[in-house]
């Protein structure tokens, strides 16, 4: 319960910008209860959408530890996993996302971000 | 003493189920324990793992998970239907979960640090709504290419075995082998427990495949390659030693359907039970004497089944018929069964297969396999022992008489051949041809019969219009004689006995004569002693009389004196 708190706070901060079904960019983050490397995880990704999807996105996080039966139906193996939802192809990006510059190109968000900043 | 035994004997052991496995390792898998099951591509891991997971779910009651990297639940379940493994059933009845892990390399990325807690997630969860007490893994190995930070996987991947064994769940990890290595990524050094290997050989173009126990931490286990198959029933093994020698024997004995061969088998025939071995080259009469065993089988109203490596059925059928055997009313009747197959068109093991399913189906008290020797040509020699081995054993287990029929090459030496069934036969026939005068004639003899009194006698036998029948042999100083050589002999043999007689006959009057010779001397002896006797007789009486005679003389001589001399001697005297 304590872990999802924080995180439920967290996921609503991005939010207000837009709403939710029409954020350009889905992105899932997958844990299991608050362990630091999924406290990291979540920081870093909140770091790194902010300089560079700020408004654009929208981030879910799920608690493995509260919905067992999602790691299954979602294939998830590895924690923490973050997946992009939208824009399409689907991206999965594993680790705690402490090398935000991997992390940008991997997700491409380079392209993207450059031209609307 | 006693307490201590049964606390390291207690090594829990969970039941495959999977036919004869269980039986190698004296019960199982290592309960609440990883195993290992590694071994090449196409080798039957998965199915291992599989079959273990759908047994322990039917027969023992133990719900399982299959967690597949490989295969989608869908694949899984088409590919093991035609084995009569029904997992969408058992997935609705809550008895096993197949949960397909995706890792597709172009879809993920790795940034930083990550663990498998997914994965335990994932099990954990199945394990719950399930119950499950055992788990597949296949193949692990698959991670190793989905994700690229070994260190992690590897403390991940020990955690998870540790894991799994904390919760008591007997696991089956597949791994594939390369070249030396049993798996790939070393998933041995995880997996300390039990490992076992798997393999698929291709020998001259037959494929053997054939399991190993390479370690069985705390329990004794079969160490050999056991050999086996996969068919509609899943895997199947044959132990060559697992039923042991224990088996019942008896002391009833059957009719070997040749009846100078009975007696010299104490003449009583085989023990019901055993195992004959009839040995011999080309031409020798194998087959006749073989189906003569069928028929008096047949004939005694109990089955018998016949394996035919050479002819098929119809032709065996009508070469008999010239012996005087006909077998068709048995077969119409369901007595006898002859089954014909190539050696070469399966491995041994599946000859081997086939014919313990044909032996469990039919339940015959004789089976004939008609030759052994041909299915050598389907594997090398060793394989062909080893299975001799096996047939034996099984038949010997369920008392059904073997008659194990050897074609022995002519450059062989016969009784060297054939060594390696030998020492597990209890009767062994040798038939073998004597090449004397410009003739072939067929010999037969005992090499060794246990258990019972046998003829040591070489013995020849015609192959007649009514069966085989058995002849007395000449034996002589030049050896064994047989065929027209052994009739000259024995004419030769009935003039020198006429000749002898004559020659007895002779000298028995010859010395009649010099007895009547010797009465007769004997005769003119006691004659001549008996004249002398006489003649002395003569002389005393004579010489009586002459004495007397002297007397008188001499007193007539007195008298005439008396007138003087007589009164004076007289007077004299007085």
């Amino acid at each position: 319960m304590k872990a999802t708190a924080p995180d439920n706070n967290k996921k609503r901060r991005p939010q207000p910008g837009v709403s939710e079904s029409a954020a350009e960019w889905k992105l899932r983050l997958y844990v299991a209860g608050q362990t630091p490397k999924s406290l990291t995880a979540f920081a870093n990704l909140r770091r790194i959408c902010e300089e560079h999807l700020a408004g654009r996105y929208e981030i879910e996080v799920i608690d493995l530890l509260k919905h067992p039966g999602l790691a299954q139906s979602d294939q998830i193996i590895a924690l923490p996993t973050l997946v992009r939802k939208l824009p399409e192809p689907i991206k999965r990006i594993v680790g705690d996302l402490s090398n935000s510059e991997r992390v940008i190109v991997g997700m491409n968000l380079e392209k993207i971000s450059q031209p609307p900043d | 003493m006693r307490k201590t035994t049964s606390r390291l004997t207690s090594l829990k052991k969970a039941p495959t189920g999977i036919y004869g496995f269980d039986e190698i390792t004296g019960g199982g898998l290592p309960a609440g324990r990883p195993t290992l099951v590694c071994g090449s591509a196409g080798c039957g891991k998965s199915l291992f793992g599989l079959e273990f997971l759908v047994r322990g779910a039917t027969q023992y009651g133990e719900p399982g998970i299959l967690i597949t990297f490989e295969e989608t639940a869908q694949d899984i379940a088409k590919n093991v239907a035609s084995l009569g493994f029904d997992t969408d059933a058992l997935i609705a009845k809550k008895k096993l979960v197949i949960d397909f892990v995706k890792i597709d390399r172009g879809e993920i990325e790795e940034h930083g640090e990550y663990d498998l807690e997914g994965l335990f997630i994932r099990l954990a969860h199945s394990i719950g709504a399930i119950g499950a007490k055992r788990v597949v893994l296949d193949t692990i190995e698959a991670l190793f290419a989905g994700l690229s930070n070994q260190a992690i996987l590897r403390s991940e991947l020990r955690r998870l075995f540790g894991w799994l064994k904390e919760r008591g769940m007997t696991t089956v990890i597949t791994g594939e082998g390369a070249g030396d290595q049993l798996t790939r990524q070393g998933l041995e050094e995880f997996v300390s427990d039990c490992v076992i290997l798997l393999d698929h050989r291709v020998v001259d173009q037959i494929s053997t495949r054939r399991l190993r126990v390479i370690k069985y931490r705390g329990s004794t286990h079969g160490a050999n390659e056991y050999p086996f198959l996969i068919d509609e029933h899943g895997i199947l093994i044959l132990p060559i030693t697992s039923s042991g020698l224990e088996y019942e024997v008896t002391t009833e004995r059957v009719s070997t359907g040749v009846p100078g061969l009975d007696e010299m088998l104490g003449g009583l025939g085989y023990y019901r039970g055993s195992t004959v071995l009839l040995s011999g080259t080309a031409g020798t009469g194998k087959t006749s004497v073989a189906t003569h065993l069928a028929q008096a089988t047949c004939a005694r109203g109990e089955r018998c089944l016949y394996f035919s490596f050479e002819e098929s059925a119809s032709q065996i059928l009508r070469n008999v018929r010239t012996i005087g055997i006909d077998l068709q009313p048995f077969i119409r009747k369901g007595f006898l069964r002859i089954h014909s197959s190539r050696p070469t068109v399966y491995g041994l093991e599946m000859h081997l297969l086939r014919m313990h399913k044909l032996i469990s189906q039919f339940q015959p008290s004789v089976v004939i396999v008609d030759p052994v020797s041909n299915l050598q040509t389907a594997g090398t020699n060793e394989d062909t022992n080893n299975l001799f081995v096996r047939l034996v054993d099984f038949l010997r287990k369920d008392g059904i008489l073997g008659f194990l029929v050897s074609l022995t090459g002519g450059a062989n030496l016969l009784e060297a051949t054939d060594e390696g069934i030998s020492s597990m036969v209890d009767t062994w026939l040798l038939l073998r041809d004597v090449e004397s005068n410009g003739e072939r004639n067929k010999v037969l003899y005992v090499l060794k019969s246990r258990g019972m009194d046998h003829s040591n006698q070489v013995r020849e036998f015609h192959i007649t219009s009514k069966g085989v029948k058995l002849v007395d042999a000449y034996l002589g100083p030049a050896g064994v004689l047989t065929g027209s050589a052994r009739l000259a002999q024995e004419a030769h043999e009935m003039a020198a006995a006429e000749v002898s007689r004559q020659e007895l006959e002779r000298k028995e009057l010859a010395l009649s004569h010099r007895r009547k010779v010797m009465e007769a001397q004997i005769d003119a002896l006691r004659a001549a002693f008996q004249a002398e006797e006489e003649e002395f007789r003569q002389l005393v009486v004579t010489e009586k009389i002459r004495v007397g005679q002297l007397e008188t003389d001499r007193e007539v001589m007195a008298r005439s004196r008396r007138a003087t001399a007589l009164g004076r001697q007289k007077t004299n005297h007085r």
